[in-house]
């Protein structure tokens, strides 16, 4: 039987296709924009045998979900600019511990509290790693409703591939808009699928300890750690392109944004002009094998972004040795104009 | 006449980094004798916080989880609600109980969470030398209280009966580790909540007045006469809650 | 592509006005995008939707060049109509306008007293399923019985059945000339 179409906000199906993944533990606290998660999760995961506590903050959000996942689950939580914000410390302490979870941040604008408006404030605090020490967590970035529910189902399976977080770079508007989605099918998942999992140390087994310091007693932590994430970097580096073979100006946008940018190739070719388009879809490891191969008359990129200072530029710049101009156009409350952008390719394509 | 003692087959004997004098090498012991006797070597899973609690890890054989501190109570609510049948434990101390973690200790103890906290109460700050907590006794002096804890300023000792006593949780007590008797106390406490959690009855908080000679300035004998002659005469032992056998 | 806002006060249905709109568009088995008004843009008591309806892939959801506007009060129209296509259709709800209201000239206005209507059949929230018999009509966006079958489903879905809708539905229909 085909699975059934279902019409649904971005948000919710990131909750239903993190259950369908196997997820059975979430713990996280309210904010705009993302509440939804939260509100579905919580009459939702009492039918598939779940976990759900609303937690007191975000901290205890991300803490609780440690131990959760140090105990075998598959595990969930989300938050928002200034609440994912709070859960850095146990991304940090995820990372040290080589734990597998899965993490939404439903990204607006502004920095301190900024405003729930849509927006793309968090490219920074996503892929360099907000908290202390050396991390980098892989961040996937769905740009439909369809693609927020195969994202995290894929996400659980990353996460325990490299023994990471994973986070879901959304966004308001993704996470608000409504399309249609197909669910895959639900999976269960075996909490004893691990031996490093805390369990109960049976006579014989090695005690297993669970800690943010697995660096002590290492052969060597540091080789191991360079070669982790160069692993990543060489393995996960997802995007899209559309029509960048011949382009003279490629947009580069992931998220909201892309959509966007999406129209503005589409109208901006009707208009004669050779417009391309990269959309990350891993933000990190960024996807710099897409940025290979521009045309011979490739002229330059317009990074599109909800944000005031271009957080996404400098990787642009590094995927291309910082060969190409580069212009940002920038939105703060207002969502990006696709007329804007056929304008400032058009400057661009005159020089 | 001779006494026989035999070490509780969870500890093991590797050596251990704690201070002469330490209260925590008592309280470890407590534990893998009760966890012997109650059968439960292949069920039970601390989690410990960064402080120097955390050191047990060497010191047990059980499964076990490092949290960030102040946060090993809600780190053992995770484990607790994906392994039920386990017994799931902070062991903790007095900062990351009533200071960084007080939010996760108030809130634990609002939902009645089955999970079990041992606070190690030592009046300071252990693992970074010796700074006032929240548990500081009026007028001791530590390193970031050298003219002596003034309550003007710093407010009163923090209890946590005063705190807990009327909240709706399955059991709380506090021991003492300053002789012998107490230190009996201290095990039929830990091992009272330890089978409320097996029951289902909720939330458990067992206080633990532990001595830190290092951080103290005093010897190890002194520290216990330090809890006896001042300590305890703020903080009162026993048991202020237990619901009797209810399941949660 | 047709690209539809549906605006008005809080508490009117206008965002299940477009919810239902998107889910006609589904069930005939056509790529569509719904987007709530959102933020600050929902303080002082209005809401609004974009709807995409396409046979193809839609980029943005953002509505820009609108075919339809539905619109529940004055302030909606005010907002909205000068991002209307010329020969667009403007669903407006006579119930809340001033008879003496000026439009664009180059748009289609239908007017329809969907606040009456609604209360008359004694289903005061039915006033935007009165909008929407009125707006099958007037566009022909959908076939009639499927777009009744389908706003019946869509409510079966959410456990809410009322007969009074479909009959508030036939009232808008009948109501456009």
């Amino acid at each position: 039987m085909a699975a059934e179409k279902v019409m649904m906000k971005g948000n919710e199906a990131l909750a239903e296709a993190a259950l369908r993944a196997g997820c059975r533990f979430y713990s996280g606290y309210p904010i705009t924009p993302q509440t939804e998660i939260l509100e579905y999760l919580s009459w939702r995961m009492e039918e598939v045998g779940g976990e759900f506590v609303q937690t007191e903050s975000e901290l205890a959000g991300i803490n609780m979900l440690y131990g959760a996942t140090a105990a075998g689950a598959r595990v969930l939580t989300s938050s928002a600019g200034p609440g994912f914000a709070l859960k850095q410390e146990g991304i940090s302490y995820l990372c040290a511990a080589d734990l597998p979870a899965v993490l939404i941040d439903v990204m607006r604008i502004g920095n301190g509290l900024g405003d729930i408006a849509q927006g793309q404030g968090d490219y920074w605090q996503l892929t360099r790693g907000g908290g202390n020490g050396d991390y980098r967590t892989i961040v996937l970035a769905p740009n439909s409703v369809q693609e927020s529910a195969d994202l995290i189902y894929e996400a659980f399976d990353l996460a325990e591939k490299y023994l990471h977080p994973v986070i879901i770079g959304s966004d308001a508007a993704i996470g608000q808009m409504m399309e249609a989605v197909t669910f895959p099918e639900m999976k269960e998942h075996n909490i004893d699928k691990f031996d490093w999992t805390v369990k109960g140390c049976k006579p014989g087994d090695t005690q297993r300890i669970i800690s943010n310091v697995c660096f002590y007693g290492h052969p060597d932590y540091e080789e191991y750690l360079r070669e982790k994430y160069r692993t990543i970097e060489e393995n996960e580096q997802r995007w899209e392109s559309m029509q960048t073979e011949d382009a003279e100006i490629i947009l580069v946008a992931y998220g909201i944004s892309s959509r966007v940018a999406k129209e503005a190739v589409r109208n901006g070719r009707k208009q004669g002009l050779k417009l391309g388009l990269i959309r990350p879809i891993t933000l990190w490891p960024y996807p710099v094998q897409a940025f290979r191969n521009l045309s011979d008359h490739f002229k330059g990129f317009i990074s599109v972004e909800m944000n005031i200072l271009g957080q996404m530029v400098d990787d642009i710049k590094l995927a291309t040795d910082a060969k190409y101009p580069i212009e940002f156009y920038g939105t703060f409350f207002d969502v990006p104009e696709s007329e804007r952008i056929i304008e400032i390719a058009k400057t661009m394509a005159e020089r | 006449m001779s006494v026989k003692l035999k070490a509780p087959e969870t500890v093991t004997f590797r050596p251990t980094s704690f201070c002469p004098g330490c209260g925590h090498g008592i309280a470890a012991r407590l534990i893998g004798e009760i966890i012997d006797e109650m059968g439960l070597q292949q069920d039970f899973i601390p989690t410990v916080d960064v402080a120097c609690g955390a050191l047990n890890m060497d010191t047990w054989r059980f499964d076990t989880v490092m949290a960030a501190h102040g946060r090993p109570v809600v780190v053992a609510i995770g484990v607790k609600k994906v392994r039920k049948d386990k017994l799931s434990v902070a062991y903790i101390g007095d900062g990351a109980a009533y200071a960084i973690g007080m939010a996760e200790t108030m809130h634990a103890a609002l939902r009645n969470d089955n999970v079990v906290v041992i606070v190690m109460n030592n009046g300071v700050f252990g693992m970074t030398g010796g700074q006032m907590a929240p548990t500081t006794l009026i007028g001791q002096k530590t390193t970031s209280s050298p003219k002596g804890r003034d309550p003007k300023k710093q407010g009163e000792p923090f209890d946590v009966v005063k705190a807990l006593g009327e909240f709706d949780i399955a059991y709380l007590a506090r021991a003492s580790l300053d002789c012998p008797a107490s230190v009996n106390k201290a095990k039929k406490y830990i091992k009272k909540a330890f089978e409320k959690q097996m029951n289902n009855e909720g939330f458990c908080l067992v206080e633990i007045l532990a001595p830190c000679p290092t951080n103290w300035g005093l010897s190890p004998v002194d520290s216990l006469k330090h809890i006896r002659e001042k300590t305890l005469s703020y903080y009162k032992l026993g048991e202020f809650v237990d619901k009797k056998g209810e399941e949660k | 592509m047709t690209e539809i806002i549906c605006a008005g006060f809080g508490g009117q249905g206008v965002l299940i006005t477009g919810m239902i709109l998107a889910y006609c568009g589904m069930q005939e088995g056509k790529y569509f995008t719904w987007y709530p008004s959102y933020g600050s843009e929902m303080r002082g008591g209005t809401a609004n939707c974009n709807v995409k309806i396409s046979e193809e892939e839609i980029a943005s959801p953002y509505a820009k060049h609108l075919d339809i506007l539905v619109s529940m009060n004055d302030v909606a129209i005010n907002k909205f109509e000068p991002t209307m296509k010329p020969g667009a259709v403007l669903m407006a709800n006579s119930s809340l306008l001033a008879e003496d209201r000026v439009f664009r000239d180059d748009i289609r206005v239908v007017k329809v007293p969907a606040t009456e209507i609604a209360a008359r059949l004694d289903n005061p929230k039915g006033t935007n399923i009165v909008m929407l018999g009125a707006l099958c009509k007037a566009t022909g966006l959908f076939e009639e019985e499927f777009m009744k079958r389908s706003i019946d489903e869509y409510f079966a879905k959410k456990g809410k059945v009322n007969p009074k809708n479909a009959l508030c539905f036939d009232e808008g229909f009948k109501a456009v000339s």
